[in-house]
Parts: structure tokens; sequence; C-alpha cells
């Protein structure tokens, strides 16, 4: 077990000008379960073959532990790769198939019995470590796979989206159980996702990354509750939050017809590169439906509505004077506006409806620089 | 109503009457050509389609338009691999249930999985052959970038290539294309092949398919040993004084004895002129089968090229036409010897093996009886002699998907 550290790790590939990761700069506890997260591109799946030794450090460093493995390779780093390999052999049974590795590490057979069986324990394999792998369930050979790695007993798993081809039935199921195994086992587990969902139900933290930059780290409760920029807001969450650029007037962001009051602190904070406009972000769940002309309220017009049963979500757009002025996106698009909705008493399309922000759960940024104001 | 999204560089319309709304899984034996044999994490079906065999996939859909790009840009590079013919998604059942999508490559022809060559029936040195044409491979495609991530012979797919081998990849799901990959890369898939080669080969043993003779681990460690071997001598740099220039040439000889061609040498001299330190910067296989393809025509394998290229040069030396142009005796050799040889063959036997591996095969065969019969016996006897007591006798190669000799199906009733 150890911990991981990138310190300043940056991967500037040859012939490129911007680095793929820059200045990583992250600690991962002993045990911990972090996601590197990120859009395509963002430098997620190169910040974790670098610590794999896959791919080279050009600045910085990386540590195991206390051990520098910066320039360490990959077969001497104490770390496995989860599923690189988990094309089960027809002849072998469970047990073998699992230990085949120690085997020809050169491993007693009687220490690779003993981890096999810990492995399968864990696993839920016990009873099958004598049959052959046609007689296990998908699910059940996706669990030899990770008992491969397990009877290794590295310092650090890395998965790099494992889960990405597999059919979501699958893929559902096996998320559940590379997170539950990965608590009981304890061991520091570094996954590589570009799936916010996955990231979230996952995590002990998650890492944010774009353009090879770390925007935000922190739990998904962090991430969700107080994200550090716009694209972070924007990113973590589903439906995606709610984002509009708004003019500052008297302490107050105007939205359509009415005005919602800005934190004084908040306001402060805002420099003339911001030209007196904020960018104010709710989610579709922080907004009450409420009356025409309550404090607060503008209306948003119906374009459709998604029920989902338990939840049902209005994408609409925001009228009213001014509205055409202010540049809202969420994550259905331009112009849109998700809002949440009882799913009992669900507005008709065309309808148009009031909706005010619950108090204290609205987040400012700065339009100049997107980072949090509040 | 399904609602298929085909995508493929020249879609064959036979395409849409296979059964797309059922699950690979269940598609009914008359629609495949054989049962698959390799060993994968996804289903894989054969198919004959047009008069051809087309491998199926079920992959996930990102991956699999991911996977079709990076073998089409494999052919581009000229990397001996499977021909990638489209990705189909938008598949539903007849409940409408979403399936998932497909990747579809050519099957290669003449092209033996690995499992049907590792058997008792095999020579037993098959299986260091198998693991240098592998290596060439893993050298080739780390040369132009690629990092495979998987390197397995169930990955690989392997045809007669004279009296070796040589591996085409199949498999590029984990696959990577860079413009040049770091050591760590290098090492990891090298260190990675070696496990999954041992892996596969203690599983061919636990079905008793493999002579107890043969020692997995030590086949593993031979990849590693032809591997390193190779790529020291196409990147090593060298250096030498000044006066002994014929390094130069002695360096460049030596990696077209390895079948490959120099496309660009870095030559750099110290200040005052005394040391030379050269180093290949591009190089390409192929040597051989280049400049027989230049010369006659004729797309082989580089050590099939080698064969017959030898076999040119002593028609050219028996028919002392050495003052010759080349191009011209390799017309007359074309004619006379290559294709009055293939076209003896019988018909129906020919098509059992391509016909640079059948020549190669004949040219072997003539040496074995010359031998026996303490003179040179001349090609059409051989030709001839070749035919009735080895040729009827071989397995058609032209699609074998069978299992090794013996093996049975272990996915059956599953």
């Amino acid at each position: 077990m150890a911990t991981v550290t990138y310190d300043h790790a940056t991967r500037l590939y040859p012939g490129t000008e911007r680095p793929a990761v820059d200045q990583l700069n992250l600690h991962i506890e002993d045990g911990e379960f972090l996601v590197l997260v990120g859009p395509s591109g963002c430098g997620k799946s190169t910040s974790l073959r670098m610590l794999a030794g896959l791919e080279d450090v050009n600045g910085g460093a990386i540590y195991i532990g206390d051990r520098d493995v910066t320039d360490v390779q990959p077969k001497d780093r104490d770390i496995a790769m989860v599923f690189q390999n988990y094309a089960l052999y027809p002849h072998m049974s469970v047990a073998d198939n699992m230990g085949f590795a120690l085997k020809i590490a050169g491993t007693p057979k009687q220490e690779i019995r003993k981890r096999v069986e810990e492995a399968a324990e864990i696993l839920d394999l016990t009873e099958y470590l004598d049959r052959k792998p046609k007689a296990l369930s998908g699910g059940q050979r996706q669990r030899v796979a990770m008992g491969r790695a397990i009877v290794r007993q590295p310092q650090v798993f890395l998965m790099d989206e494992p889960l990405s081809n597999l059919d979501a039935k699958l893929r559902v199921q096996t998320r559940t159980q590379i997170a539950s195994l990965q608590r009981r086992l304890g061991v520091t587990t570094v996954y590589v996702t570009h799936d916010q969902t996955e990231a979230l139900t996952m995590g002990d933290r998650i890492a944010v990354l774009k353009d090879g930059l770390l925007q935000q780290v922190g739990t998904p409760r962090d991430m969700y509750d107080t994200p550090a920029n716009v694209f972070v807001a924007g990113f973590i969450g589903s439906p995606a939050m709610n984002l509009a650029t708004f003019e500052i007037t008297d302490g107050h962001a105007r939205v359509g017809q009415a005005d919602v009051k800005l934190d004084p602190e908040v306001i402060a904070k805002l420099t003339p590169e911001d030209k007196n406009h904020v960018v104010l972000g709710f989610r579709p769940e922080a907004l009450d439906q409420t009356d025409e002309g309550a404090p607060g309220a503008f209306p948003v017009e119906v374009n459709i509505v998604e029920e989902l049963g338990s939840d049902a979500f209005v994408y609409g757009t925001l009228t009213g004077p001014a509205a055409s002025e202010a540049i809202v996106s969420s994550g259905a698009g331009a112009g849109q506006i998700i809002v949440r909705v009882n799913p009992r008493s669900v507005p008709g399309k065309g309808a148009t409806i009031w909706v005010k922000i619950r108090e204290g759960q609205q987040h400012v940024f700065s339009s100049a620089t997107g980072e949090r104001l509040s | 109503m399904q609602n298929l999204q085909i995508t493929a560089s020249s879609p064959d319309p036979a395409l849409l009457d296979l059964p797309w709304s059922i699950p690979l899984i269940e598609w009914p034996d008359e629609v495949l050509a054989a049962l698959p044999r390799g060993i994968s994490r996804h289903i894989v079906r054969f198919v004959r389609l047009s008069g051809r065999v087309i491998a199926i996939k079920e992959i996930g859909e990102s991956v699999a338009y991911r996977e079709f790009e990076l073998l089409r840009q494999l052919r581009k590079l000229d990397v001996p691999s499977v021909v990638p013919v489209g990705v189909i998604t938008g598949r539903t059942d007849a409940n409408g249930e979403r399936l998932e999508a497909v990747l579809i490559t050519e099957h290669l022809q003449f092209s033996l999985p690995y499992r049907a060559l590792y058997s008792q029936s095999l020579r037993p040195d098959t299986a260091t052959r198998l693991i240098d044409a592998l290596a060439v491979l893993l050298v080739r495609l780390h040369l132009t970038g690629f990092y495979w991530g998987d390197v397995s012979l169930s990955n690989t797919l392997f045809r007669r290539d004279a009296e070796t081998f040589s591996a085409y990849l199949v498999d590029a799901e984990t696959g990577d294309l860079h413009r040049t990959l770091t050591p760590g890369q290098r090492n990891y898939d090298v260190d990675l092949a070696r496990t999954n080669i041992i892996g596969e080969l203690m599983d061919l043993s636990a079905g008793e398919l493999l002579d107890e003779e043969v020692d997995e681990v030590a086949i593993g460690d031979r990849l590693v040993e032809r591997y390193d071997e190779l790529w020291n001598a196409l990147t090593d740099a060298e250096s030498f004084v000044d006066a002994e220039r014929w390094r130069v040439a002695a360096r460049i000889e030596r990696l077209n004895e390895l079948g490959f061609d120099v496309g660009e040498l870095e030559i750099t001299t110290d200040i005052d002129g005394t040391s030379v330190r050269i180093q290949p910067k591009v190089v390409d296989a192929g040597h051989h089968s280049r400049r027989l393809l230049r010369l006659t025509g004729l797309d082989v394998q580089e050590n099939q090229a080698r064969r017959l290229l030898n076999d040119l040069d002593s028609f050219r030396a028996a028919a002392e036409r050495q003052n010759d142009d080349e191009e011209f005796v390799a017309h007359d050799w074309l004619s006379s010897v290559f294709e009055a040889t293939i076209q003896a063959v019988p018909r129906n036997l020919r098509r059992k093996l391509e016909p640079a591996q059948l020549f190669h095969e004949i040219l072997d065969h003539r040496w074995y009886i010359s031998e026996q019969a303490g003179r040179d016996v001349p090609l059409p006897d051989a030709t001839a002699s070749y035919v009735e007591n080895v040729l009827r006798n071989r397995p058609d190669e032209k699609s074998l998907l069978g299992l090794a000799p013996g093996e049975k199906d272990p996915d059956e009733d599953q």
C-alpha cells in the first residue's frame, strides 16, 4: 500500500508547444480511490500513463510512497494495470487463470494457492476455483480478470477506462463491483474515465482536468456543491448546471424581469476585467417553481418536458425583457435552461413557468476568468 | 425496425443480408464460415460473404470506431495487419432491445491462428518460429510508433513465409499511435507479450495440446531476446574512426540482410573529423519483397521473396546472363520458371497454398529428393513428386479457422 504523488509532473510531446499534462500537483492518500476525469484530450490518460511508466515525465517527478519512480521501468513500479488483459484461457481452471502470472514470476505453489484463495474469497469466486471459465457468467469473468491483478498484491491499481468496452448492463454492474471491491481491498487506485457519472459514483475524490491543467480536486460532494470554476460547474452533474452571464446593477444580477441579489462580498471580488458582469450558475434542482411576480422569480418558456418517473425536467428558454442579453447555456445547449419540476404536476409544452433560485444555491463566477467568486 | 448505420470504406450490399437483429452468439450455423477459435474477450464470428471470409466482433460503439480508424491508419503505414471492412451500429433485436455495435474485418487468406499451429503434429521448432515472427511484427509496430497494449498470440495471425512465418496484427483495440514510443511503452508491450505468450502456452499445455517437452517460460523469454536483438540492430548508434568508412556500407548491408531498407541514416563526425557516428533513423521492412515486386510484379512476403530472388539469381548464373539487364532476366524467369511450375500443379490442389509458398516448398522438395537421388532432379520432375507425395496430403490453408488437431471447442455448449 502506498500514497501516490505527482509533483509538478509535466508531459510535453515532442513537436508540440502545449504540454499534454502541465505541472500536475496531486497527492493521493494510501488506500484512496481517485478518479481522473475530463473531456477527451484533457490529459487524464496521459497522467495515468505517466504513473504507469508508459509516458516520459519531462518535468517534475512522480512518487509511489516515498520512492521516486519517475525514471523506473513499468514492470519495476509495483503497480497493476487492471483489465489490460482479461481474455480467459479456456483450458485452465479459474484458479490457474488468476495465478498464472505468479507462476511465471516463480512464486512458490503454496503461496500462489493461498493468494488465489484469498482473492477468490473477496471476489465471491471460491466455489468456481477449480472449474473452467466456460462455467462462468459475464460478470464472474470480469471478476477473474480483477483477480489477476489482486493476486499480484501491487501497491497501486491503475484503471484506464476499464468499462468502455462493456455493454451498458455489464458496465453498471462492474462499476459497483469495482468500487466496493476497492474499498474492501484498500489498495490505492487511480481510475480514468470521461464519464462524470462514473466519477461521482466511484471516487473517494475526483480530479477534473482540462487542457492538461488540473481544474479542481475534491470529494464528489465538493465538486457538486462548490465547483471551483465555470468548467467544473458545467462538467459535473447531470443534467448539467445552468450557467448565464448577467450584468450587475446595484448589487443585483438582473435575470430577465427579476433581480437576484448578490452577496456584497462577492461583488467586492469583481475586477475591471469582469466589466461589471458575472456568470451565475444554478442547478436544475436548485430552482423552485413560484408565482409570477414573486421576489427573484423569472419566467421560462417550456420547450419540452423529460419525464423520468422519479423526476421530471423542463427544457426551456428564458423569456421576458433583457432575456435575450443573457448568455445562457446548460447541458441541453446554448440558450436552454433546465428546471427540475414535480413529476406529479408537469407543465405543458409552450407554457410559461415562473421559477426562482433557492436561497444559497446559486454559484457566482467571474465573467473574465471563470473562477468561483461565491 | 432497425436503423442500421454502416460505416465502411467500400460497403458490400451483401452485408445487409446478415442477421443483424440477432445477438452474434446466437447466429445460426448456416451463416457462419466456421466456429471461431481465438481467445477473445469479445464474441467473434466468421462469416462467408461474397466469396471472402469476414470476421465480425461485437464491441462497444466508440471502441469499434476507434479500432476501425486505427486499423485504417496501420494499413496506410504498411504495417501487416487485418483489413478493416466497417462498423455497424444501431442494431436492435426483435423486441427493440439495443444490440452491441460490431467491427468487421476481412479474414486474412492463408492465415493461421496459433492454436492450429502449436500442437504435437507440427515440428517442435514451430513455437520458436512463431515467436520470431511476432518479434519482427512488434519491432515494426514500434518503429512506426504503434503501442499495442495487448500483445498476444491470440491477437496475431500467422502466414507461412518460406520456412518461417510472418505475423499480422489482428486486434488493435488497446492500441495507440504515437509520433515515437517511449522506452517505457516499448518495455511494457514486450513484458506483456511475454506474460501473455506464456499464459497462452500454459493454456495449451493444460488442454494437453502442447508437447510436454516445450518450456513455456523459455519461449516467452525468447520473444524478449529476439525483440531486443532486432531493435538494437535497427536503431543502435555505432561509432568508428574515420578510416573505417566501409562500416557505413556494412551496416546498411546488415540491415538489408535482416530484411530492412534504410530510409534515413544519420551520420555525424566529431570536430576534427577523426571519428564517425552513424545511426539509422528510418528503416522500412520489406527489402526483399520490394525488390522482387520491382523486378517481377510478384507481391509476396519477405522470406518468400528472398527465396524467389535466390532462385532468380541461380537462374541468371545457370543461363550465363550476368551481363543482361536484371529486369529482362527476371521477366524470363517469371514465365519460364515460376509460372510454369505453378501451372504444373493441378488446379484443384493449387489453392491449398499461396503460389509463392507453393514454389518455395517445391524448391525445398527438390533439394531433398536431389540429395536422396545423389543428382540434380529437374524442377518439373520435382514438382510432380511434390504434388504426389506432399501436397495431396496437406490441409487446405486458404481459410483454416479450425482448432488444433484433437482440440475440443472450449466454447462449446456455452
